[in-house]
C-alpha cells in the first residue's frame, strides 16, 4: 500500500511539472498580451507595464521565476486585477465553488443512485421508463439552459428564491440544482445498467431464496458491486464540480473559481492562467488517487499493488 | 421508500423558499441597487482604464472640475480657476475640503498624483492623457526628471498647471478621471492602499467605499465629509457584480435591482425589441461612433475608390432598423453629433455611386470581378458584431456581386491582428474621452501612432490638425478641424456605420441620475421619490 502510494505521488508530481511546463509554453505562444486594450497604449507606457510585471525578461527567466513560485506557493500577482494575488484568488474562489460543488455532488450521488436503483428494480416497468426519460433529459439539457429555466420559473414566476448572487444557502439552491442535473442523470444510468446486470447474478438469487427482502438485497449485495463504475466516474466528476462551472457561475453571479479558468485566458492574465491550471490538475490527480484507494474499500478483491489499476 | 425520497426532495426545495428581501424603496430607505458588469480591476484612480473601475472611482473621487449637465464644466474640488492670456497656464484655487479620513485636501495631493502617473516606472495605462502637461512626454520617457513637469503647488490651496500647447478642452480633461487626485499622505506610504475597502482606502467623492467583496458586491455609503454633502440624498448604493446581462435583466424585473443597462453594464440585445414595445426602454446619445476600418496599406483598400465604394454600399438605416434596433443615427461622418453638428460627407446606401466607384477601382487596379482575390472582414467574437457583419456582407454581395469572407476572432487576438495590420476590413468603435473632435482625430494624426490601425496618413490632414492645435481662436480652430474632417472623409480610411446610443431601464421612483455622453453616470444628485 505504502509503495503504491509513493509511486502514485511521484507520478503526480511529475505530471504536475509537465502540466505546468506545457501551460507555460502554450501561454507564450498565444497572441495578445494582458495590457492590450481597444484604445492602443503607447510604446513607452507598455514598456513600463512589462517592466513592472517582469514580462520584459527572457522566457527562461520568467519560467524559472514561475516554477520557483509554484514550489513556494507564491503564484504572483494577477495582471488584470491589480493588487490581487493568484493565491488570494484561489483561496477566495475555491471555497465558494467547493461549497456549491459539494451540494451538487451530494444531490447527484444521492438522487443518481436512488433513481438508478429504482429503475433497475422496476426494470422495463413504467418507473424505469420515467426515470430514464428524466435521465436523458438531464444529460441532454446543458446546465446553462437549465439554470436560465430555473431562474425564470422559481425566481421570477413563483418568486421563491433570489435570481442570482451569492451569500446565503438560498442563493446556492438553484445553482446547485443546475450543476447536479447532468451528473445525477449520468450516475442514474450507470447505476441502472450495472444493477440490472447484477440482479441476474447467482448470488442475488441465493440471497432471494434465503428470504431477504429486496431492500436488503439491494443495499447489502447489489449496490456494492453496481457502484464500482460510479466510483470511477466520481474522481473526475468531483474535480469538475468542486472547481466550479463557468456557465453556472456566470449566470448566477457566483464568485467561484470556475469563471477564472475562462476569464483568465480572455484577459491573457498569465499568472492566473498558470495558477488555476496547476491547481485544477493537482485536485484532479488527488481525486483520481482517492478513487484508487476507494476501490479497495468497496471491493476487497482489488489489490493495488499486484493488479493494474485503472487511473 | 422511493416515494419518500421524492417527497423529501420536493419539500427541500419548498422549505428553502425563503422570503425575498424587501426593496429599500418599499421601506422608505434612500438606497439604490445597481449592477456592475464586471469586477473593477482596480480602484486606484492612477491605474484604471476600464468602465467598471472608472464607474466606482467616479463615485468615490472628485477632480478639480466636474462635468455638469449638457456638457458644461463646473467647479468641483477647485472653486475657481484662472487662465493666462496665452491659455497655457491654468491656476486652480482649491476649496476647503477634506478627504474622508478628515485630512485636508491640498494642491500637493494633485501634483503628486500626476507626477506618479508620469513616473517612467509607474504602471499606468492612460499616462498619455497627461502628455498635455508641459514636458509630460519627456518625463514619462525618462528624458527629464519630474521636477520639470508643468505642475506646481504654489501654496496649500493653489495649483498651477502649465500646458505643452493651449487646448480649449483642457478643463474638460481635468474633469475626467485621468486628472483625479488621490491622498498623498496615504498613497506614498501604502502602495496597496486601493486593494481593499478599509481605513487606507480614502477618497473625496460623494460616496465612501464601505465594502468590497471581490467578484461579488460593492457597497458605497454617503460621505459626510464631502464638501457638497447637503445635496447628496442617497445613504447607500449597493452594487452587485454580475457579468451575465440576462441575469441582470431578470434581477431588475424581479425587483432586485433599480437600474439595468448603460453605463455600468449592457442590456441583452435580444431583449431590446420587447422593451421598446413595452415603452420601457430609455435611450440617450453617446459620444461615439461604430465603424469599419480599412487597412489602407494593403491591397485592395490602398485604393481610395475601393474604400469609398465599400462604405457607400452599406445600408446603415436598414442595419439600425433590423439589427441593432436601438434607434441609433446612421453615421455619415466620423465625429458624432454630440460633439458638433454633423455635416453628412456622403449619402447612406448610395448604390449607384458605389457601383461606379467599384468598377473604376477594379479598372485602375487591373482586376475584374472574378479575378479579385477574396476580401476578409474581421471582427471580435460577439453576437452583435456578428449580426452586423453578416448584414453588411449581404449588402456588399448585392452591390458588387462579391462574397466577402467573415472572420470572427477572440478579443485579444483581434487586437493583436489590428496592431500588426493583419486585416483588410475590421470592426472598431470608440467613445470620446473628452468633448472635442481631437479625441477622434488624435488616432489618425500620425501614421505610426499606435491607434492608427488603418495605417492611413495624409500630409494635409496632419498639418491642419497641427495648425488647429496651436490656434487659440475657438472659431478659427473649429473651421480648421472641419476642413481636416473633410480631408479625412474624402479619403475614407474608415466607414462610419452608426453613432452610439446608451440604453437602460430604471425604476420610476429613482430620479436625479445625470447621464453624460461619455458613457458615465453621476449618482451625486440621485434620490428615491418616496411614495
Amino acid at each position: 500500500m505504502i509503495r503504491f502510494l509513493l509511486k502514485k505521488i511521484f507520478i503526480l508530481f511529475l505530471s504536475l511539472f509537465m502540466v505546468a511546463s506545457l501551460t507555460f509554453a502554450l501561454m507564450q505562444m498565444i497572441p495578445g498580451d494582458p495590457f492590450t486594450q481597444e484604445k492602443a497604449v503607447p510604446e513607452e507606457i507598455l514598456k513600463a507595464m512589462y517592466h513592472h510585471y517582469g514580462l520584459d525578461q527572457p522566457w527562461y527567466v520568467q519560467y524559472y521565476r514561475y516554477m520557483k513560485g509554484l514550489i513556494t506557493f507564491d503564484l504572483g500577482p494577477s495582471f488584470k486585477y491589480q493588487g490581487r494575488t493568484v493565491t488570494e484568488i484561489i483561496r477566495e474562489g475555491f471555497p465558494v465553488s467547493m461549497t456549491l460543488g459539494f451540494e451538487a455532488l451530494i444531490l447527484s450521488i444521492f438522487f443518481g443512485i436512488a433513481l438508478g436503483s429504482l429503475a433497475a428494480l422496476k426494470h422495463l416497468k413504467w418507473q424505469d421508463h420515467i426515470t430514464m426519460v428524466i435521465a436523458v433529459l438531464g444529460i441532454s439539457i446543458p446546465s446553462f439552459i437549465l439554470a436560465t429555466f430555473l431562474q425564470y420559473l422559481i425566481s421570477m414566476k413563483f418568486d421563491l428564491l433570489p435570481v442570482a448572487r451569492w451569500g446565503s444557502f438560498d442563493h446556492s439552491i438553484l445553482p446547485a440544482l443546475s450543476l447536479a442535473a447532468l451528473p445525477t442523470a449520468f450516475i442514474a444510468r450507470l447505476t441502472r445498467s450495472n444493477m440490472v446486470e447484477i440482479m441476474q447474478e447467482d448470488y442475488i438469487q441465493t440471497a432471494r431464496s434465503k428470504g431477504l427482502n429486496s431492500f436488503q438485497i439491494v443495499i447489502r449485495h447489489a449496490l456494492r458491486n453496481a457502484l464500482l463504475p460510479v466510483v470511477t466516474y466520481l474522481g473526475p466528476l468531483t474535480t469538475a464540480i468542486l472547481t466550479g462551472s463557468f456557465a453556472v457561475e456566470k449566470i448566477f453571479g457566483i464568485p467561484g473559481l470556475g469563471q477564472w479558468f475562462v476569464m483568465s485566458i480572455t484577459n491573457r492574465d498569465y499568472t492566473v492562467i498558470m495558477g488555476t491550471t496547476v491547481f485544477y490538475s493537482a485536485i484532479l490527480m488527488l481525486c483520481v488517487l482517492l478513487v484508487d484507494i476507494l476501490y479497495c474499500l468497496i471491493d476487497p478483491r482489488i489489490q493495488l499493488i499486484n493488479k493494474k489499476v485503472r487511473a | 421508500m422511493m416515494r419518500f425520497i421524492f417527497l423529501f426532495a420536493l419539500s427541500l426545495v419548498l422549505v428553502a423558499s425563503c422570503k425575498k428581501r424587501v426593496a429599500p424603496y418599499a421601506e422608505n430607505r434612500q438606497m439604490i441597487r445597481l449592477n456592475l458588469h464586471t469586477e473593477p480591476p482596480t480602484l486606484d484612480a492612477r491605474k484604471a482604464t476600464d468602465t467598471s473601475s472608472i464607474g466606482i472611482i467616479s463615485m468615490c473621487f472628485e477632480g478639480l472640475m466636474k462635468r455638469g449637465k449638457n456638457g458644461t464644466i463646473i467647479p468641483a474640488m477647485a472653486h475657481g480657476v484662472e487662465t493666462s492670456q496665452d491659455n497655457r497656464v491654468y491656476t486652480f484655487h482649491l476649496r476647503d475640503a477634506k478627504w474622508w479620513d478628515g485630512r485636508e485636501i491640498t494642491a500637493y495631493d494633485f501634483e503628486s498624483t500626476w507626477k506618479t502617473i508620469l513616473d517612467p516606472k509607474f504602471p499606468s495605462g492612460f499616462a498619455n492623457d497627461l502628455y498635455i502637461l508641459k514636458n509630460g512626454w519627456a518625463v514619462k520617457n525618462g528624458e527629464l526628471s519630474s521636477a520639470h513637469l508643468g505642475v506646481k503647488t504654489i501654496d496649500r490651496k493653489t495649483l498651477q498647471v502649465q500646458l505643452e500647447y493651449p487646448i480649449p478642452y483642457f478643463l474638460d480633461l481635468v474633469a475626467s478621471h485621468s486628472f483625479f487626485g488621490i491622498p498623498a499622505h496615504i498613497a506614498t506610504h501604502f502602495p496597496k492602499w486601493a486593494d481593499e475597502a478599509g481605513p487606507l482606502f480614502v477618497g473625496n467623492g460623494p460616496y465612501k467605499l464601505k465594502k468590497w467583496k471581490h467578484h461579488n458586491c460593492i457597497v458605497l455609503e454617503k460621505n459626510p465629509l464631502y464638501w457638497d454633502s447637503d445635496v447628496v440624498a442617497l445613504d447607500q448604493i449597493e452594487l452587485t457584480i454580475i457579468e451575465d446581462s440576462n441575469t441582470e435583466l431578470n434581477m431588475f424585473e424581479s425587483g432586485e435591482l433599480d437600474w439595468a443597462g448603460y453605463p455600468l453594464s449592457t442590456l441583452p440585445t435580444d431583449a431590446i425589441q420587447a422593451l421598446i414595445n413595452d415603452q420601457r426602454l430609455n435611450r440617450y446619445p453617446l459620444s461615439g461612433t461604430y465603424y469599419y476600418i480599412f487597412n489602407v496599406q494593403e491591397f485592395p483598400f490602398n485604393n481610395v475608390k475601393m474604400r469609398k465604394a465599400f462604405s457607400l454600399a452599406i445600408n446603415r438605416k436598414s442595419i439600425i432598423e433590423n439589427i441593432t434596433q436601438s434607434d441609433q443615427t446612421p453615421a455619415t461622418s466620423f465625429i458624432p453629433p454630440t460633439i458638433w453638428d454633423v455635416q453628412a460627407h456622403f449619402k447612406d446606401h448610395d448604390l449607384e455611386e458605389a457601383q461606379k466607384l467599384f468598377d473604376e477601382a477594379l479598372e485602375e487596379m487591373g482586376y475584374t470581378k472574378s479575378s479579385l482575390p477574396k476580401i476578409t472582414l474581421t471582427y471580435n467574437t460577439s453576437e452583435a458584431h456578428h449580426k452586423i457583419a453578416q448584414a453588411i456582407q449581404e449588402q456588399w454581395y448585392r452591390a458588387f456581386g462579391i462574397r466577402v469572407r467573415l472572420s470572427n476572432v477572440e478579443w485579444k487576438v483581434f487586437l493583436d491582428e489590428l496592431s500588426h495590420k493583419q486585416f483588410q476590413i475590421a470592426r472598431m468603435g470608440g467613445i470620446a474621452g473628452f468633448n472635442d473632435p481631437m479625441t477622434f482625430f488624435d488616432l489618425y494624426k500620425y501614421p505610426d501612432s499606435s491607434n492608427n490601425y488603418s495605417g492611413w496618413t495624409n500630409h494635409e490632414f496632419t498639418s491642419l490638425i497641427e495648425l488647429a492645435e496651436r490656434t487659440p481662436d475657438i472659431e478659427k480652430r473649429k473651421s480648421l478641424l472641419r476642413k481636416a474632417e473633410e480631408v479625412f472623409m474624402s479619403e475614407m480610411p474608415i466607414a462610419p456605420i452608426y453613432y452610439y446610443q446608451g440604453s437602460y431601464l430604471k425604476k420610476n421612483y429613482l430620479k436625479g441620475v445625470q447621464l453624460s455622453e461619455f458613457s458615465e453616470a453621476d449618482f451625486k444628485f440621485a434620490f428615491l421619490e418616496t411614495p
